[in-house]
């Protein structure tokens, strides 16, 4: 006898939770200029070192408190709203889009071709990838748009193994092979019959995705090879905060505890998305 | 109850077909070898792409002919599959070049921090194992609230930042409690910190994988078979069930110290630890770009054969694989 | 203190808003061999784990007036109790044994650990007399066979592995459920000689589950007929082919293809009116098939007795 109930793993709640922490980034992404009380690059040396509102010596102006330049932690990390969640997206999004087109052909025609992007994958899935990304950033520079590419790298494999496996579940499936006999070009079937079968687990794994690349760029970032070191992006907030840790604990720990909620709430939905939209990509990762 | 008087099951004595000789494997190695021919091409495509390195060798004012002999010297002058060639051969040979930062060759100087980047992979790996299997497995067969809370700790686990978390431990442990040295200077207690750290991700992720999996198959037949001899509970969980989810977790335990050696480039760098990863950062800081590529092709080396290793290991656990049969025990996460 | 093998009534089993089994009684002697018959979701296969305490309470409700097996009541048994029961006891064999055998343990572990479990061997005696078993039941070269894993075994011989597995216990009942049902046909009679033949050497009562009406004959004493969870008819085999009494029995009888009249055309059930399972019961749950239905059908009816047959009919009162 089988299971009787499947209890789901996790409730919608704590989906509809992760989906909400989400949209309360992405607001306040897009609010940031009316939602800041300070620009965030404001500079106010006598204020420098302000603890959070709640510790002695904390002022309301600073609710978070303020950095080693006086800058308020607050509007930086509304503002670093726009750069991690903007490099994440954008990074997952490229990574779909590499990492969709490799699994469809892969899936798709087999073979050589598969065997061919199959090595890919492994080759990429072999190096350590900030070690990897280190070198990369190293040697291409750094800045918004290597960064982006560098994390696409990252997470192109998770969206190629898992099209991949479900075209080649879907290939011998009686829609496809009806197409196929009737002379449908390979062009139209890949883009018109499979694109859009494969589109949830895309979904699916594009949460997931999205929040591999929001950590990997704050640990870049931590290492000094991230967007730009001046910008208030979490991952360089966290990187100064580590000096000043035994003094201004503050300064490390509101942008990890930022990032910490945002991946959390990625990863929530995308558990959530998992069991709701593809019961599939569940069973054959 | 003489329950605990039953010994755990050996697999008996191997029969005719030792898995180490078995088509199978054969594939598994040429697999591996395939795999790091495209981890060599890639580092070396990389590295070339960095420029010439005789400018970077030579001072500006350096006459042509120099340059040329030099570059005639370091087989530039040579065809890019040449140089590759070239490149492959040298590494064969352990010679990756010499750093520019230390003067000194690649190889010895990576293999110089490698130990202390292993202690503390390996360390974070044993805590992600000993502690990440148990919970799964007792969150998968007890249920109820523990299980609720044993999952939303690993999904926090799996959100938090290490090298953040590093900063939050130090912060908590060494200095606001004074239980544990922050530095890295020797003993285990200086191992601790860093290697929890490191280990939290590899946790949550093992606890999940081994939950998920102990669900399905808690509710296979052969569960109900082993229920129907009579066996106790603890036996039914921890060698008919525990045994048919450790082939995936193996699996992933090979990924997960590819990953732990990635991640220890962060908590290395949190912790002033003195292994590849900081190695590596200062190379990122001086643009070494030889020590680099070392770096990056020896960790690929190693994460290649440990996924090796794994892949021999689960042969060995599930018979099925080595004899190709269709493997119908392995679940994914 | 019952003499019987298996004194059950009462029996409910509820898997959520399923209702599996409903007030099913059961008795089994001493040495009786017993068949259980339905139709598949008839709740036979639900009735049986429940005799050994295998529904997981998490999701399935069991209750019953008496459940007893062997001796052990098993509405108040502890846990070793009621693993002394399972395999001690009684031993069980699954329908399909490439699911039922744990694929990454040796078939000589999977016999041993009965062995040392109930007969509390050591690990040597255990291994030397499951080779015996194994030999038993019409494995050759059982010794070596030992170390071999269940995928390296073909279907019949998986299911003379899984016997080897419920005899180590040295049982005193054998319950099988569709023994023979994942196997091919030709192995199929095989395996039904071999279960009928351990039986009658060991004196062990059997409990025989199956959808399969016409197989019962020749194999049991008496046969139960069940149907959406309940008994329609418990009769000795000749009596319920010689003369059923139940018309679901008929009509089961009526379907069967028979040797001697070949062209005889076969009687159909008409298809289910609603899944039997679901819902209260307030008349005969056969009623909506039944060819023979009338006014007081609307009723449940009680178990009527009739010389040695008992069926659930207002045509029998």
């Amino acid at each position: 006898m089988s299971r009787l109930s499947s209890s789901p793993r996790i409730s919608s709640g704590l989906g509809v939770a992760g989906a909400a922490l989400l949209a309360v980034a992405v607001l306040v992404a897009l609010a940031a200029p009316l939602i800041a009380p300070w620009p965030p690059m404001q500079i106010d040396l006598r204020a420098r070192f302000t603890p959070p509102a709640w510790e002695a010596h904390g002022v309301l102006r600073h609710l978070l408190g303020t950095d080693n330049l006086g800058r308020d932690i607050a509007s930086r990390i509304v503002w670093g709203a726009r750069i991690s969640l903007g490099v994440g997206v954008a990074a997952s999004l490229l990574g779909a889009a590499i990492g969709g087109t490799l699994g469809l052909c892969a899936g798709y025609f087999g073979r050589g071709v598969d065997a061919a992007i199959s090595w890919l994958i492994d080759v990429q899935l072999a190096f350590p990838f900030t070690l990897f990304a280190l070198f990369l950033l190293a040697v291409f520079g750094g800045g918004p748009g290597p960064v982006v590419v560098v994390l696409a790298l990252a997470t192109w494999v998770n969206y190629a193994r898992v099209v991949r496996a479900q075209v080649m579940a879907l290939r011998g499936q009686d829609f496809i092979l009806a197409a196929r006999a009737v002379g449908v070009p390979s062009g139209r079937i890949l883009l018109r019959y499979l694109l859009p079968a494969v589109a949830p687990a895309m979904v699916v794994v594009g949460s997931f995705s999205a929040a591999q690349a929001i950590l990997t760029q704050a640990a870049l970032s931590f290492l000094g090879v991230g967007v730009d070191p001046s910008s208030p992006s979490w991952g360089a907030m966290l990187d100064l905060g580590r000096s000043y840790i035994l003094s201004a604990w503050w300064m490390a720990t509101f942008p990890g505890v930022t990032i910490a909620l945002v991946v959390l709430g990625a990863n929530l939905l995308g558990d959530w998305l998992r069991e709701w939209l593809d019961p599939l990509a569940v069973s054959r990762r | 109850m003489s329950d605990t008087t039953l010994p755990s099951l050996k697999p008996s004595p191997r029969r005719a077909t030792s898995p180490l000789r078995s088509r199978a494997l054969r594939a598994r190695v040429s697999h591996a070898l395939a795999v790091l021919f495209g981890v060599s091409l890639l580092t070396f495509l990389v590295a070339h792409a960095t420029g010439d390195p005789v400018t970077l060798l030579l001072p500006a004012n350096a006459p042509e002919a120099t340059r040329i002999a030099l570059a005639h010297h370091l087989g530039l002058d040579q065809p890019l599959p040449v140089q590759y060639g070239l490149f492959l051969l040298h590494a064969l040979q352990g010679d990756f070049g010499r750093s520019f930062l230390y003067g000194q060759p690649v190889a010895p100087l990576v293999l110089q921090t490698l130990p202390a980047t292993l202690e503390l992979a390996a360390a974070a790996f044993c805590i992600a194992l000993l502690v990440g299997l148990p919970l799964g497995v007792l969150s998968a067969s007890r249920g109820g609230v523990a299980s609720a809370a044993l999952q939303l700790l690993s999904m926090l686990g799996l959100a938090m930042p290490a090298f953040w978390l590093g900063l939050m431990l130090v912060l908590v442990f060494a200095v606001q409690l004074h239980l544990l040295p922050v530095d890295s200077s020797g003993g285990v207690s200086h191992l601790v910190l860093p290697a929890l750290t490191l280990s939290l991700l590899s946790l949550a992720r093992i606890s999940r994988l081994v939950r998920s999996g102990m669900q399905e198959i808690l509710d296979r037949d052969f569960i109900r078979t082993a229920r129907a001899r009579g066996l106790p509970e603890w036996r039914v969980v921890w060698v008919h069930g525990l045994r048919n989810v450790l082939v995936p977790v193996v699996t992933m335990a090979g990924m997960e110290l590819g990953d732990l050696l990635s991640s220890a480039v962060v908590v290395e760098v949190v912790f002033a630890w003195p292994g590849i990863g900081r190695l590596s950062v200062e190379a990122l800081g001086a643009r070494d770009f030889p020590l680099l590529q070392g770096t990056v092709f020896i960790a690929g080396l190693g994460f290649v054969l440990i996924n090796l290793l794994a892949d021999i290991l689960c042969a060995r656990i599930d018979p099925r694989i080595a004899s190709g049969a269709t493997s119908s025990g392995s679940i994914a996460p | 203190m019952s003499t019987h093998l298996v004194d059950v009534s009462g029996l409910d089993v509820r898997f959520g808003a399923t209702h599996a089994v409903r007030d099913f009684s059961l008795a089994v002697a001493q040495g009786e061999s017993v068949g259980l018959v339905g139709e598949s979701g008839s709740g036979k296969s639900a009735a049986l784990l429940a005799l050994l305490g295998l529904h997981p309470e998490a999701r399935v409700q069991v209750s019953a007036r008496t459940l007893r097996v062997g001796g052990t009541d098993l509405l108040s048994a502890t846990g070793p109790q009621l693993r002394d029961l399972r395999g001690g006891v009684a031993g069980l064999i699954f329908q399909d044994p490439l699911a039922a055998l744990n694929p990454l343990l040796t078939v000589g572990a999977q016999v041993s650990e009965v062995l040392r479990r109930h007969r509390r061997l050591p690990a040597r005696a255990a291994r030397q007399e499951a080779a015996a078993l194994l030999a038993l039941v019409g494995i050759t070269d059982a010794q070596a066979r030992l170390g071999h894993y269940p995928h390296e075994f073909s279907g019949g011989m998986r299911q003379r592995v899984m016997i080897a597995t419920a005899l180590a216990g040295q049982p005193r009942l054998l319950l099988a459920d569709e023994p023979t049902t994942a196997l091919d046909v030709s192995v199929q009679s095989e395996i039904v000689r071999l279960i009928l033949r351990l039986r009658a050497e060991r004196g062990m009562g059997l409990l025989w589950v199956t959808h399969d009406l016409a197989l019962m004959a020749g194999i049991v004493d008496r046969v139960v007929v069940m149907y959406a969870g309940r008994v329609m008819e418990t009769a000795p085999v000749d009596a319920l082919y010689g003369r059923p009494r139940h018309p679901y029995t008929q009509t089961l009888l009526a379907s069967l293809p028979r040797l001697d009249r070949p062209h005889r055309p076969r009687a159909a059930l008409p298809a289910e009116a609603t899944a039997p399972g679901h819902g209260a019961q307030t008349g005969c749950p056969f009623a909506p098939r039944c060819p023979r239905r009338f006014s007081a059908c609307d009723t449940l009816p009680p178990l009527f007795t009739d010389g040695a047959t008992q069926a659930a009919c207002w045509l029998l009162a």
